[in-house]
């Protein structure tokens, strides 16, 4: 392992569904829910991907957890590819990397005590119940839950109790990468505040490495250092977090960005038209049908990454003209080409 | 804290048809119940009179409150004089342990191929599920026949049959449930943490699916006693000497004209126990299907 | 004016009468005609079940006692019909979850043409125009096509469009949206916000939006109500309590958002966790996370105090926190 070796390194993966036909002789359809999407993570850093339902950053999260596959382009944690590993080399993995979900609700077994749920990854590697079950304590205090939590049951727990419940589970095994996809949203403005607080105290007290799904622009910049923007199952913008969340270059995070300030009154930031349908992307550039700034060349050309500068990339024709305020807004550009 | 308005569990009609209100359990039916499984179990131990035992000197002696009817048989005798109290207590043993026999045995079964196909899938899947679905297609009664004929007739091939006949609705079933279980999140995250396959399966979903695997088990009990009794009735289930309802309303079928006590006595046990079971089964379905708490 | 909507010593309880659960809590609450009121809360705070018991669609079990005057009628002792008549009509709702408000075996056409038949059939104030009409009154893009499609086939945005399309088709004197961009997207959310206050210039409506989105509610309302533990705890102008809060809750609530300082984004969580409706202390609520909270706080309920036009709040150290 080299010093500047990422943690982790996807290259061009790409995830495609294939949906049952529609009719007896109709084709069975295709949906790329991950399209060439590219990033690396440091050790110790975290990756906020942003992005709306159906982005596709949440199977982003399952192939780094193995629970899907991709279907195109190479996966890798610290430098070994995570789909061609051994039954043992995968074990191993799962030590290595851990999750919380979005649901508080759902992801606890609702039959299990405390201790046997976040004792349960200790067992998984093999170690013994009482010895696993003896540390259920120590996990708890870790998270800010008392000591007697660990005979109770999840729906004697709050919403963000549970939540820091699954951050206990997660860190039983001493992983290196947590996966966290949506923690927080389910949960209350207060509650938030204290888990995200939790989140990074964690990890500056255990150097780990988070890859943290969000869609609310001031949680995602609160907990990253690098920042990615997806839209319709590809990365549109990508860079370090202060400068995508503060001077975006892509014309849909700036929309992002000014939705999420909260400042300007109702009404004057607008996101105009509707998400296009997945079994029928437009040509060209995928956000043409919502973007102000579209003119035909986002009809017929997608635009490729391109290095903005200070590891800020980004995937937009026109965003020089667009960031100086030259660009007309001739779009959105709905016609098919 | 929910401020929707749910609908407070069962209408008016199915409410009173189970014999309990609002949340409470139906008492009636589960009485019927507990007193079926203690007369099951225990019941030889209350009944003075052995259940074979002939007497040509009372035959068909009628109930108790009729005129001729005599304290030495409170439900009457059949045409060969046994007493009838005495044998729909024999008979229900018969009927229930071939019934629960039946459910535990085609439940276990089912459960293990159900719970393979939902959480596998894949080839596995598909295998299991068509051989379900070949199962579910055939009319229940004719295959029963069918087996009985090949196998012959017998408690332990009454059983064996009635496991051939129900073990595909509990494949069914929990494989449905299983696919549901497996995509939730907690699921996920035990695959995640690196349990293996077996532990998942055993340790959080079969958990899962045990509240309405056990509703179904009760509601099977009813059928399985119908199926039983029907075999009985038609001369392919359970044989002489031995008893249960179902024979014993065959052999009174003759006699129905001048002793309607032959048939209205085994009758009413099994319109009984299959709607109490029933009640149960549905009270306890109301109560504990995780889809209506989740 | 005369407000549309009075609340008067409202008060909902769950449970068994020996261990109530108070889920809203001596609730005195004035909506005026075309007024857009938010009502800011956590969960448990009993802001949904408030809602619920305006429309009266709480569980059976729910014990409400009070008062809840709208348009001259007090809703507590109508009878089912009369309420079934005035909801959707003068009263209406839209809820949460766009996804499973709308029955997927029918068109959409079809499930707005059912309410309009609905409405017809009294001639309750209904708007002109047929379904395409309504659809394109929440600026449904292509409402020809929406009619013929089914709710899978259309985003959750779209969803929530339909819905609040149909809830008021009838122009209803009163709109209550009980969360109803928390399911949605950011970029979507405000779209559905700027419906609301469309449908109080075009058909007069006044507005309670219920939900934990302050961002939200700062934009849209006129007035911002906030609750805790059952009880309001704050009340007053959305601008002067956005910029001024009173009630230590609310500064608190308010800190807990995370701010971008410079390079730095800042959050303060607030200690501690919600209280156990059912176990509630005899004091003030929110006294045990309370930074300035004294004895007299944990003893004894805070009366209200009023401390500048419109804007009251129920806290012993309301004097100090100006």
């Amino acid at each position: 392992m080299t010093a500047n070796e990422p943690m982790v390194e996807a290259s061009g993966i790409g995830k495609t569904f294939t949906l049952p036909a529609q009719s007896l002789f109709g084709e069975a359809k295709r949906v790329a829910a991950v399209v060439d999407v590219s990033f690396r993570i440091p050790h110790g850093r975290t990756f906020g991907l942003v992005g709306e339902s159906g982005s596709g950053k949440s199977t982003i999260a399952k192939m780094l957890l193995k629970l899907e596959a991709p279907t195109e382009g190479d996966l890798r944690v610290e430098g070994q590819p995570i789909f061609r590993q051994s039954p043992a080399e995968e074990l191993a993995y799962r030590r290595k990397v851990q999750a919380v979900f979005q649901d508080p609700y759902g992801s606890l077994s609702p039959r299990m005590r405390a201790d046997r749920i976040v004792s349960e990854p200790l067992r998984a590697h093999g170690m013994p119940r009482r010895e696993a079950e003896a540390r259920a304590p120590d996990l708890l205090r870790i998270v800010g839950l008392p000591p007697e939590a660990a005979l109770k049951y999840p729906h004697e727990f709050s919403g963000g109790q549970r939540q820091r419940l699954a951050i206990a589970r997660a860190l039983s095994v001493d992983p290196q990468l947590l996966v966290l996809d949506e923690p927080v949203s389910a949960l209350d403005v207060s509650v938030r505040a204290q888990v995200l607080a939790l989140l990074r105290d964690m990890q500056q007290r255990l150097g780990l490495t988070y890859l943290f799904i969000g869609h609310d622009l001031a949680v995602v910049r609160y907990l990253s250092d690098i920042v990615g923007v997806m839209y319709f199952g590809r990365v549109v913008e990508v860079g370090p977090a202060r400068q995508v969340l503060r001077q975006p270059f892509h014309p849909y995070t700036r929309r992002l960005v000014a939705l999420a300030s909260g400042d300007a009154p109702l009404g004057a930031v607008r996101m105009q038209g509707e998400l296009p349908s997945p079994l029928n992307p437009p040509s060209g550039c995928l956000f043409r049908t919502r973007c102000t700034y579209a003119d035909t060349t986002c009809i017929d050309q997608r635009p490729e990454m391109r290095d903005a500068g200070s590891e800020h990339m980004v995937a937009c024709h026109h965003y020089e003209a667009v960031v100086a305020g030259t660009k007309a807004e001739t779009g959105p550009q709905l016609r098919e080409a | 804290m929910s401020a929707t308005s749910e609908g407070s569990g069962l209408g008016p009609f199915r409410r009173r048809f189970t014999w309990g209100r609002g949340g409470r359990p139906p008492i009636v039916a589960t009485t019927i119940c507990v007193i079926l499984v203690i007369a099951a179990l225990a019941g030889r131990n209350f009944i003075t009179l052995a259940p074979d035992e002939v007497d040509f000197t009372a035959i068909l002696t009628p109930p108790v409150w009729i005129e001729g009817g005599s304290w030495e048989h409170l439900l009457g005798t059949d045409q060969l004089g046994r007493d009838m109290l005495s044998r729909l207590v024999a008979g229900a043993r018969i009927s229930l342990l071939t019934a629960c026999a039946a459910v535990i045995a085609g439940g276990t079964i089912g459960i293990a191929l159900g719970l393979t196909a939902g959480y596998l899938g894949g080839l596995a899947e598909a295998v299991i599920m068509r051989v379900v679905d070949a199962f579910l297609a055939l009319p229940f009664i004719l295959m029963a026949l069918a087996f009985v004929a090949a196998l012959g007739t017998g408690v332990g091939n009454i059983i064996i049959v009635m496991v051939l006949t129900n073990w595909a609705r509990y494949a069914r079933l929990v494989r449905s449930e299983v696919v549901l279980i497996k995509q939730r999140d907690f699921v996920l995250l035990a695959r995640v943490a690196g349990l293996n396959r077996r532990a998942i399966a055993l340790r959080h979903i079969l958990p899962n699916v045990l509240t309405s695997i056990l509703v179904l088990a009760i509601l099977d009990v009813g059928r399985a006693i119908i199926l039983e009794s029907s075999l009985s009735f038609l001369g392919l289930g359970i044989q002489p000497p031995d008893v249960s309802w179902g024979l014993t309303l065959a052999e009174g079928r003759t006699y129905m004209t001048v002793a309607w006590w032959l048939t209205l006595w085994p009758g009413v046990a099994i319109v009984l126990a299959v709607m109490s079971f029933n009640a149960v089964g549905e009270w306890l379905k109301a109560r504990f299907d995780p889809r209506g708490q989740l | 004016m005369e407000p549309l909507l009075a609340i008067r010593g409202l008060n909902v309880r769950f449970g068994p009468s020996e261990r109530p659960v108070p889920a809203v809590a001596d609730v005195d609450l004035d909506v005026a005609p075309q007024e857009i009121v938010g009502i800011a809360g956590e969960s448990g705070s009993g802001k949904s079940t408030l809602c619920g018991a305006i429309m009266r669609t709480l569980v059976r079990t729910a014990r409400v006692s009070g008062e809840v005057m709208f348009s001259g009628r007090s809703l507590l002792t109508l009878n089912d019909g009369e309420m079934a008549r005035l909801r959707g009509r003068e009263l209406s709702m839209v809820l949460q979850n766009p996804m499973t408000s709308l029955d997927p075996l029918y068109t959409i056409g079809n499930q707005v043409e059912e309410v309009l038949r609905e409405r017809r059939r009294d001639g309750a104030g209904l708007r002109p125009g047929g379904a395409i009409e309504v659809l394109r009154r929440v600026h449904l893009t292509a409402p020809e096509l929406r009619v013929r499609q089914y709710p899978h086939q259309l985003s959750g945005g779209m969803r929530q469009r339909v819905l609040v399309g149909m809830a008021t088709a009838a122009a209803p004197k009163l709109l209550i949206a009980d969360e109803p961009t928390t399911a949605l997207d950011a970029s979507i959310q405000d779209e559905i916000l700027i419906l609301f206050r469309e449908l109080r210039e075009t058909a007069g409506s006044a507005v309670i939006i219920v939900t934990h989105d302050l961002s939200a509610i700062r934009r849209l309302s006129d007035r911002v109500v906030v609750m805790y533990a059952g009880r309001i705890v704050e009340e007053g102008p959305t601008g002067e309590v956005f910029r001024a809060p009173r009630h230590p809750y609310t500064r608190a609530l308010l800190a807990s958002l995370p701010r971008i300082e410079g390079d730095e984004v800042h959050l303060e969580p607030i200690p501690g966790q919600v209280p156990d409706l059912a176990s509630l202390p005899p004091g003030c609520a929110f006294a045990a996370r309370c930074p300035v909270a004294k004895d007299i706080c944990r003893g004894q309920r805070p009366p209200e105090s009023v401390v500048a036009d419109r804007h009251r709040l129920f806290c012993w150290r309301a004097e100090e926190t100006a």
